[in-house]
């Protein structure tokens, strides 16, 4: 079995993690009676420049963590650390980049202008900025769109323009929250191979949110199986395919990645056998 | 523009000759039935005392507008204002909800006599204040309203970036906010024409169209009455055209 406890993470022991959350929980405050547990005393640790996926059915309290580590939220008990620093500090430092669901682009604003946004309001100066802005349309793919704006855009483009935005700042760490969940197949696949080719690039920690098993396999270091009510770490699958610049299209015919799909779902289907030969049920693509 | 052909006739040509035909039919039953003046004046007379009264329509007009120029900016500025207050502060809201949704079934120009022995019946006074009372509902509703759309994922955005609420105000709220101000301006400046004008129904001094158009019918000059009308109907659409031409200059945005 490739399942590795939170903190047996090899790389996490020798240099400070990217994240460490330590035994959160987060309860919402409901109408009557003890409010809602979203997360129950939840450890992870990721480390720099590993890219991590957390994934499970609703309400298992992903999203949430996300939220959490990004400090748009406060956890109710417990600790949570962004490169040794509290979340708060973190966000106040500008340490991560952060894209959601939506692209959550401002309309009145072009392509550029939306990259453009972190840097203008971190005030760097128009000449640096122009220069970076160039670098990561030209890093999307979108140099013919600069001057285009959101709503001229396909949900994909819109997208990319959102994964530009939140590596504006050069972040080592990149937290995503289902950003291609509202995307079709065909579309989703190409911006998986083009987020692998980018964070080889970049060299990033990615704390990936999905409810897309090969999307899990496909992109990350580690999976992160969590369980609903209340929201808790079921395991974690070391996916074991590899570099990330080594990662192509025909990684998804690979039988490793095909293992990894079948261990993952038996996992989030509460299957105790998940260590079993691959192969002996169908798989699913989506 | 590459469509710049039909556009134009379908959005130029068509209307002209659609309100020429009007014209022509109208003035072909005053003629053809006999109807007398005081019912209905053929256009061409009302052309003519137009044309024959022009200075004193043009006159008429700088008056009223001038009322309802300083009815919509006092009114909108003040809209504006309070519309912000009430977006940053909670209790101010509260309080305000019930004062202003009582002010918006007012009949405003019921106000103006009232206004005219507060203000004196000498001055313009009442008149402007009657238009920014008709100017505020509007423009404090919408801007409301448009300052309370900002997407929550914006709301996280900036949250990410831990920007000052002065910085996330001016990146985010207002220019999210700036379509509604600018609907409830577009609402405000007909409403601002019109509640200037009809005040004047009810006293204060001579000279705007609204007295003119009253002096005239009560003098049997049914023609000179209309080009007033027509004059009034004019001065709307230059301001409802201004607002019209202001929105699109600032929101520069294509499409």
């Amino acid at each position: 079995m490739s399942i590795t406890a939170p903190t047996n993470n090899p790389d996490a022991r020798t240099t400070t993690s990217a994240v460490t959350v330590d035994g959160v929980s987060r309860v919402f405050a409901a109408r009557k009676g003890d409010g809602v547990t979203a997360l129950d005393s939840v450890s992870l640790t990721v480390a720099p420049g590993e890219f991590v996926s957390l994934i499970g059915p609703s309400g298992c309290g992903k999203s949430t963590l996300l939220r959490l580590i990004a400090d748009l939220d406060m956890p109710t008990s417990g600790s949570i650390e962004v490169f040794g620093k509290p979340a708060r500090q973190a966000r106040i430092d500008q340490d991560y980049g952060i894209a959601f669901q939506q692209a959550g682009l401002l309309p009145w604003r072009t392509v550029a202008g939306n990259i453009e946004l972190p840097l203008e309001l971190h005030g760097l100066g128009k000449v640096a900025r122009r220069a970076r802005v160039a670098e990561l349309i030209e890093l999307v793919g979108l140099s013919d769109f600069a001057r285009h704006y959101p709503d001229q855009l396909s949900g994909g483009m819109q997208q990319r323009v959102a994964i530009a935005r939140s590596l504006a700042e050069s972040p080592s760490l990149l937290l995503m929250d289902e950003p291609f969940g509202a995307l079709d197949e065909m579309t989703r696949e190409r911006m998986q191979n083009e987020l692998v080719r980018i964070c080889a690039e970049t060299k990033a920690a990615v704390v990936f949110v999905t409810h897309s098993i090969p999307e899990a396999v496909f992109l990350s270091d580690r999976v992160v199986v969590m369980s609903p009510r209340p929201g808790r770490i079921r395991s974690i699958v070391d996916v074991g395919l590899g570099d990330m610049s080594n990662r192509g299209e025909d990684l998804r015919e690979d039988e490793n990645f095909f293992r990894g799909l079948s261990q993952v779902r038996d996992l989030l289907h509460g299957d105790e056998s998940a260590g079993r030969p691959p192969g002996a049920r169908g798989v699913e693509t989506r | 523009m590459r469509d710049a052909q039909p556009r134009l006739l379908q959005t130029v040509l068509a209307p002209i000759l659609f309100g020429a035909a009007v014209i022509l039919l109208w003035q072909g039953l005053v003629t053809g039935f006999a109807i007398k003046a005081f019912i209905l004046p053929a256009p061409f007379s009302i052309g003519s005392e137009f044309a024959s009264n022009l200075q004193n329509v043009a006159d008429g007009m700088l008056v009223t507008g001038g009322n309802a120029l300083v009815g919509l900016l006092l009114g909108a500025f003040v809209g504006i204002l309070l519309a912000i207050v009430s977006s940053l502060v909670r209790v101010f809201d509260q309080m305000a909800v019930p004062v202003v949704g009582a002010l918006s079934v007012v009949p405003i120009v019921a106000l103006a006599p009232v206004l005219y022995t507060m203000f004196g019946a000498g001055a313009e006074t009442a008149r402007q204040l009657v238009a920014a009372l008709a100017v505020f509902v509007p423009v404090y509703f919408n801007t409301l309203k448009g300052l309370r759309q900002v997407s929550p994922v914006h709301r996280d955005l900036m949250r990410s970036y831990a920007v000052s609420s002065w910085q996330a105000t001016r990146a985010v709220t207002l220019p999210t906010a700036l379509p509604f101000v600018f609907t409830g301006l577009r609402i405000a400046s007909s409403l601002a024409v019109i509640s200037a004008l009809i005040a004047e129904y009810f006293g204060g001094p001579v000279g705007g169209l609204g007295k003119s158009i009253t002096s005239a019918a009560a003098s049997s000059n049914y023609g000179l009455a209309w080009a007033y009308v027509l004059g009034s109907i004019i001065l709307g659409l230059v301001f409802f055209c201004a607002a019209l031409g202001v929105e699109k200059l600032i929101s520069r945005r294509p499409g």
